[in-house]
């Protein structure tokens, strides 16, 4: 019934707070509620679990690696890419581009978007008088 | 890092020198306060608890805070304390898992608040103490002691990513399952 579960090396991506939208690993874990986590570019520090959404990537390390060790196995685990290729990942990735278009980009999405529609009606069309005759 | 109400202080004073003694013994206390005017007031009630010395016949010679010297690592705290309870006083030995000793301090002094309803200024710290994972009493303390811990988190409630996106109402109910 449980797929993902807390455990030491689990990826987690940060949904509350100071360091929200930030992929990090779970160290070790502090009690119920909190775990110690790391991520390369951050100090070592504890989080509620509350803040964390587990996802599906795991890499293979001891309770509380050296900044070095976590920085080596999730290379060798290749978690920026497993990530950046997941449904999830590609998903906030289109999020955060369409959060920081500018005016021409939004027009020139729209003049894309009236295109496609545009295509899209012409094949109606064709499929519709086929369908008539 | 989580801002914690209560700090720990070394302070260290003395009765003032008189004829009778030059040079008075010099005490030094570690204790736990939310400021430094509120430790040097401990202190004094703690020391005329023990000696014959009050803050007017006293100086304070010095007060410096403790800082936690590795706040990334997780340790077991045991913690021992007398508290009064509606009917007397009594000692209590409690435990916690934190990376730091202020954070233990705080995790205590809210559990004896919820558990037992005592409020702070009823609890005095007797002694604290990083236990090794061998010597740990409790279970739930315990229980953690596992370097291949594995649980699943049961419940999840999706929140908004801040206060501001706060909605009372929602248009479809949440799923739960993580």
């Amino acid at each position: 019934p449980f797929k993902r579960y807390v455990e030491i090396g689990r990826v987690a991506l940060v949904n509350y707070g100071k360091d929200y939208g930030r992929l990090v690993v779970i160290v070790d874990v502090i009690d119920q509620n909190r775990a110690l986590v790391d991520a390369p570019d951050m100090v070592r520090t504890q989080m509620n679990f509350k803040r964390l959404s587990l996802t599906d990537i795991t890499i293979d390390i001891k309770r509380v690696p050296k900044k070095k060790t976590l920085i080596a196995a999730m290379e060798a685990a290749d978690v920026k890419n497993k990530w950046e290729n997941s449904s999830w990942g590609r998903k906030l990735i289109v999020q955060k581009r369409r959060a920081s278009l500018n005016d021409f980009d939004r027009f020139k999405l729209m003049l894309a978007k009236i295109k496609r529609a545009g295509v899209v009606r012409q094949e109606l069309a064709k499929l519709k008088k086929q369908g008539a005759a | 890092m989580v801002t914690y109400k209560f700090h720990q202080y070394q302070v260290v004073g003395r009765a003032l020198p008189s004829e009778t003694d030059e040079h008075p013994k010099i005490y030094r206390m570690k204790l736990w306060a939310t400021n430094e005017v509120r430790a040097k007031s401990k202190f004094w009630y703690f020391l005329r608890k023990l000696k014959k010395v009050k803050k007017s016949n006293g100086q304070m010679l010095a007060i410096n805070e403790i800082f936690e010297k590795s706040p990334t690592k997780i340790k077991n705290y045991g913690i021992w304390l007398r508290y009064q309870s509606r009917t007397g006083y009594h000692n209590m030995y409690k435990e916690y898992r934190d990376t730091t000793l202020n954070g233990a301090v705080e995790q205590m002094y809210t559990e004896m608040a919820s558990r037992h309803r005592v409020r702070h200024h009823c609890i005095q710290i007797i002694k604290t103490a990083t236990i090794p994972a061998k010597l740990c009493k409790r279970e739930s303390t315990k229980q953690f002691h596992n370097s291949k811990i594995k649980f699943p988190l049961v419940h999840r409630t999706v929140r908004p990513p801040t206060r501001k996106l706060k909605t009372t109402y929602k248009a479809s109910r949440p799923n739960l399952f993580m």
